[in-house]
C-alpha cells in the first residue's frame, strides 16, 4: 500500500516534479474554436442578476433574524442566511476567482473580496492556491486543495459540515499572516511579490472581527457575530456536501480530468448556490467556460464524459463506499466507465504513476 | 532582422488570436478589434500554457488554464496569476499577409 505525504514541501511533492506529473499537459475534449470562443464568452448580466438575489436575499433574511432574535422563530431565517453566507461565497470566491463570473473585472474583484472575507480565504493566497490546484489537480504533494487525502479523514470532513475545522485552521492562518508570516505551504505557492498582499488583508481582517466581538461585548449579544463570522459555522454544510463530491473518492495522480473529477446533476436550488460548480469535469478541463454557460459545455462535450451522477444522494452512494475502504487500502479508487462514444483513458499519460485498485 | 510570413490576415477573426511556430519558439498572433495585428510570446509567462486556446477581449489575452490576462499591445500582465510580461514582436501588413519581426 502506498504511503502518501500531502504536504507541498515533502516527496511526495519531489517525486512529481522528478517524473513530469507536476505542470503536465492534460488531456482535453477536442471542441472547435469557434464554440469554445462562444462558451467562453463574457456578459456582466447573469452573474449581476445572480448576485442582486444572492444580497437582496441575504439581507430579507437577515433582517427577519434580527427581528425575531432570539427567538426561536428566528432560527429558520438564521439557517438560510448562513448557507448564503457560508456556502454559496464559497462558489461566488470560486468563479471570481477565475475572473469569468463577470465581463467587467471590477464586478469579479469585489464579488471576489467579499466571498473571500465570508469564507475566511485569504484572497491572495487562496489565488495561488487554486491556481496550483489547476495545474496540478489531485497531484500528491502538488494540490493544496485536496479535501479528501487518503486515507480520509470522515471525522474531519464531518465536522467541516460546521466548519469546524477549516474555520479554526483559518483564523489560526490569519493570525499568523497578521502578524507577518506565511505558513511553510503558503510561502511554497505565494510568490515573494504577492506575500505582503497576504499579510496587509490578514491584519484588515483580524481588524473587522475584533471589531464585531467588541460589538458583542458590548452589546452583551452574540447577534454581530450571527451576522459576521457565525455563518462560516452554520451556513458551511452546503459547500462541504457539494465539495467533497468534486474529487472524492476518485484517482489521484492522474492527467485526465474524467478520471479524478465528478460532475453531478443537481437540484436548481443547490445549482444556484454551488454556480454549477456541479459541472466539475467540465470546468476543470475548460476553466474559462462562465459558470453560467457549464450547461451547454456539459451538451457540447458529454460524449466524451463518464455518465454524470443524477442526484447528489446517487453521488454520494458512489463515493462513500470507496471512502470507508480506502481507510484500509489506500490504493483504492473509483474507475468510472466511459461510453463508447468517448476516447479511451490514456495509459501513456499515467505511464509514471502508480495504478492503485480501481473500482468500475 | 528579417520580416517572416506568419499567416494571411483573412486567418484571424477580428478579437481573435492564431498560435504560430517558428524556428522552434511559438508566437500568438493577435487580429485587434480595430483591425491591427500584434504578436506575442506563445505562451503564458505563469506556467508555459499555450495562449492560442485562451480568449481575446478588446486589447487582451486571457490564458486558458489559470485566467492569468496580458495587453497583448505591450505585453504588460494585467491579472495574476501572471507576474512577468509576455514578449511583444512588431507586426506589419503587407499584401494581405501578416509579417512579423522575431
Amino acid at each position: 500500500m502506498t504511503q502518501r505525504d500531502y504536504s507541498m514541501t515533502g516527496p511526495d511533492s519531489a517525486w512529481a516534479v522528478q517524473t513530469g506529473l507536476a505542470a503536465a499537459d492534460w488531456y482535453h475534449t477536442d471542441l472547435p474554436r469557434k464554440t469554445m470562443k462562444d462558451l467562453m464568452k463574457r456578459t456582466n448580466g447573469p452573474a449581476i442578476r445572480d448576485t442582486a438575489i444572492l444580497f437582496a436575499s441575504m439581507i430579507v433574511l437577515a433582517g427577519f433574524g434580527i427581528v425575531l432574535w432570539p427567538t426561536l422563530w428566528s432560527v429558520p431565517f438564521w439557517l438560510g442566511y448562513g448557507v448564503l453566507y457560508g456556502s454559496a461565497m464559497d462558489s461566488r470566491w470560486h468563479e471570481c476567482g477565475h475572473g469569468t463570473a463577470f465581463k467587467t473585472r471590477s464586478y469579479n474583484d469585489w464579488l471576489y473580496q467579499i466571498a473571500s472575507f465570508c469564507m475566511m480565504r485569504n484572497p491572495h493566497t487562496w489565488r495561488w492556491s487554486h491556481a496550483r490546484h489547476h495545474t496540478d489537480t489531485v497531484i500528491v504533494g502538488r494540490d493544496p486543495e485536496v479535501v479528501l487525502m487518503r486515507p480520509p479523514a470522515l471525522a474531519r470532513v464531518i465536522a467541516n459540515f460546521f466548519g469546524l475545522v477549516d474555520a479554526w485552521t483559518a483564523i489560526g492562518r490569519m493570525l499568523t499572516n497578521a502578524t507577518g508570516r506565511l505558513t511553510p505551504d503558503e510561502a511554497d505557492f505565494v510568490p515573494r511579490p504577492e506575500q505582503p498582499k497576504v499579510i496587509r488583508v490578514a491584519r484588515i481582517w483580524v481588524a473587522i472581527y475584533a471589531t464585531v466581538i467588541a460589538m458583542a461585548f458590548a452589546l452583551n449579544s452574540i447577534l454581530p457575530l450571527m451576522l459576521i463570522g457565525l455563518p462560516r459555522l452554520y451556513g458551511a454544510w452546503h459547500h462541504v456536501m457539494t465539495g467533497v463530491l468534486q474529487h472524492g473518492g476518485l484517482a489521484e495522480n492522474v492527467t485526465d480530468h474524467r478520471l479524478n473529477s465528478r460532475t453531478v446533476l443537481m437540484n436548481p436550488i443547490s445549482r444556484f448556490i454551488y454556480w454549477n460548480m456541479n459541472y466539475h469535469v467540465e470546468h476543470h478541463m475548460f476553466p474559462m467556460v462562465p459558470y453560467h454557460r457549464l450547461p451547454q459545455l456539459h451538451e457540447a462535450i458529454k460524449h466524451d464524459l463518464p455518465a454524470p451522477n443524477r442526484s447528489i444522494p446517487e453521488a454520494f452512494a458512489e463515493m462513500w463506499p470507496a471512502l470507508v475502504r480506502q481507510l484500509r487500502d489506500e490504493d483504492h479508487f473509483i474507475k468510472r466507465t466511459l461510453p463508447d462514444t468517448a476516447k479511451p483513458y490514456r495509459a501513456d499519460l499515467h505511464a509514471t504513476v502508480p495504478v492503485g485498485v480501481p473500482a468500475e | 532582422m528579417p520580416w517572416i510570413d506568419a499567416c494571411a490576415t483573412d486567418e484571424i477573426e477580428q478579437e481573435d488570436l492564431v498560435r504560430f511556430d517558428h524556428d522552434g519558439r511559438t508566437f500568438a498572433i493577435y487580429h485587434s478589434p480595430d483591425g491591427d495585428f500584434f504578436c506575442t510570446d506563445g505562451l503564458c509567462t505563469h506556467e508555459q500554457v499555450h495562449l492560442a486556446d485562451g480568449l481575446v477581449m478588446d486589447y487582451e489575452i486571457e490564458c486558458p488554464k489559470h485566467n492569468a490576462t496580458f495587453d497583448y499591445r505591450t505585453g504588460e500582465a494585467k491579472r495574476a496569476p501572471a507576474c512577468v510580461n509576455l514578449a511583444t514582436y512588431p507586426t506589419k501588413v503587407d499584401g494581405g499577409r501578416v509579417l512579423v519581426e522575431v
